[in-house]
């Protein structure tokens, strides 16, 4: 069992509350997943640099002129905002490889979260609330999210399995489910050059998008793909820089609700995630339709895109 | 009428108090306020009372009932009225998946549409449901009546034993054993029964009945290179 939720906000005069309200979301979703929990906002554009979440066991010193150091690697001025066991760099645009080949030479614990113009992920083992309070995730503002809470079944409970899982810039996904051919693409994936970090069934779902789209498909593709060659339980909420998207699988076991007004849409694993969000009353509330695809995105029309697999 | 604020009263304390109340009790109806989706609302109940939920649940909601009446004004989610053995439980929204699971008897009614797996396992309860269904709905059905007035999804009755399925609108796919059997006088009068005591607007005569085909009740040779 493990607990999603996700906001995409259509009225950006809400972008200021955006972390609060996932805040209030993740922590109601505590008893579906107790042990560890991540949350990924997509905040404001860095300014053609590529922002790269990192976190270290060991901020204190890992975290020391850090900016500066690899900086001097990379023969550019990099920035850094500490966030408790996280920081998040401003790396020059295109210097995401070199900047993860300098990292592992200079500060070869510190672990990538995320990379991207605007996305930044949080997660740590630990309460919900604990976690969400460490790094101050209410006080973030953005115009889309999603986060997630662990209860672990696939791989160890530790911060690298937590989600969400970045694999490509921008891209994130959290699952609730298990994967039963994770090992296999796994396998495939690394051949084709995808990076993947743990032996987490989740982080080969991510993967495998990121590949997917490296290779021309949109988010709705890719995740009209993943029912063909995904086997086992999987709700996804997956994010890029401008959309939201929201599959099952065909079996449909693991639960999903959603709600959308004028404002937002939103998705929980139950009901109970959205009962504080404005307007909720009103809401179109619905459960997502088992192997169907479900997207929305910040360049289209500003009408909903739902398309059905 | 009683008032029961859930969110400042806590959960253990509605379903102790509604499982407290004997079939003699005067305090014959019940609201609940603030139900904010929460889970096992309303459980285990076993009086003639009427309990009214003022919004949407979250999982097993009115589950184990007798006797009572549950109505939700509002959506409930997985596992509404799971087991129950008599009474009726009315969802005015949408059920999420295995509404009325394993129900022994009674009446579920849902106004909107129910989700997966709608009245699997269901050994003698009668759901009624104004709209859709999802796929895998009445699997393993034992006995009982389901009614759909809108559409079912794939995989309808699959492995069904002789609970009696009716549809008026489409039928995705059936599950295995699972056929259209003939509509008779005593089919169209049981339907019609239960479309009025579940206020559907639908004539008997729309309708198509499902049944077991009764060929997966005995071993066939013919399979024994299957196992």
């Amino acid at each position: 069992m493990c607990g999603i939720v996700g906001l995409f906000l259509k009225d950006q005069s809400l972008a200021p509350q955006l972390g609060n309200m996932l805040t209030d979301m993740l922590i109601t979703m505590t008893d579906r997943g107790p042990d560890s929990a991540g949350i990924a906002v997509y905040g404001e554009e860095s300014g053609g640099k590529t922002k790269v979440t990192l976190q270290s066991p060991n901020p204190k010193d890992d975290f020391a002129s850090l900016a500066e150091e690899l900086g001097q690697h990379l023969g550019a001025v990099v920035s850094q905002t500490d966030n408790d066991t996280h920081t998040v760099l401003d790396v020059p645009a295109g210097q995401f490889e070199a900047a993860r080949a300098a990292l592992a030479e200079i500060r070869p614990s510190v672990r990538i979260m995320s990379r991207g113009e605007m996305l930044e992920i949080y997660k740590e083992v630990g309460l919900p609330k604990d976690v969400a309070a460490r790094f101050d995730i209410s006080s973030l503002s953005g115009t889309h999210g999603i986060g997630h809470t662990r209860m672990a079944t696939e791989s160890a409970v530790t911060t690298m399995g937590a989600h969400p899982f970045n694999t490509g810039p921008d891209q994130c996904l959290v699952h609730n489910g298990s994967l039963s051919n994770h090992n296999s693409l796994r396998r495939k994936l690394r051949r084709e050059g995808v990076v993947i970090q743990t032996e987490n069934d989740t982080e080969v779902g991510a993967a495998y998008l990121t590949w997917k789209m490296m290779n021309g498909a949109s988010l709705g593709e890719a995740l009209e793909s993943s029912l063909e060659d995904l086997d086992g339980f999987f709700t996804f909420v997956v994010g890029t820089k401008d959309g939201f998207g929201v599959v099952r699988d065909p079996i449909a076991c693991k639960p999903a609700v959603m709600a959308e007004t004028d404002q937002y849409v939103a998705f929980g694993s139950e009901y109970r995630a959205l009962v504080n969000l404005p307007g909720i009353e009103d809401a179109r509330v619905w459960e997502p339709e088992p192997a169907t695809v479900y997207f929305w995105s910040h360049n289209d029309s500003p009408t909903t895109t739902e398309k059905a697999a | 009428m009683q008032t029961y604020d859930l969110e400042a009263n806590g959960l253990r304390g509605l379903n102790a108090t509604l499982q407290s109340q004997s079939t003699e009790t005067n305090q014959t109806s019940w609201e609940v306020v603030n139900p904010k989706g929460s889970h096992a609302i309303a459980v285990g109940l076993d009086a003639p009372i009427e309990v009214t939920v003022k919004g949407s649940t979250g999982y097993y909601c009115a589950g184990m009932n007798q006797q009572a009446t549950v109505k939700v004004e509002g959506s409930v989610g997985p596992g509404v009225a799971e087991n129950m053995m008599s009474g009726q439980v009315i969802v005015d929204g949408d059920a999420s998946q295995y509404a009325g699971a394993t129900g022994h008897g009674g009446l579920l009614v849902i106004k909107g549409n129910a989700s997966s797996r709608c009245g699997i396992s269901m050994k003698g309860i009668d759901i009624v449901v104004h709209g859709n269904i999802g796929h895998m709905s009445a699997f393993m059905a034992q006995a009982g009546n389901l009614v759909v007035c809108g559409d079912a999804g794939d995989a309808l009755g699959d492995s069904l034993y002789e609970a009696r399925l009716f549809v008026r609108g489409s039928v995705k796919s059936l599950g295995a054993d699972c056929v259209e059997k003939e509509m008779r006088p005593e089919h169209l009068e049981i339907l019609k029964d239960l479309l009025d005591r579940a206020g559907a607007d639908a004539s008997p005569e729309e309708f198509k009945r499902y049944g077991s085909a009764r060929q997966l009740y005995n071993f066939d040779v013919d399979n024994a290179a299957a196992y």
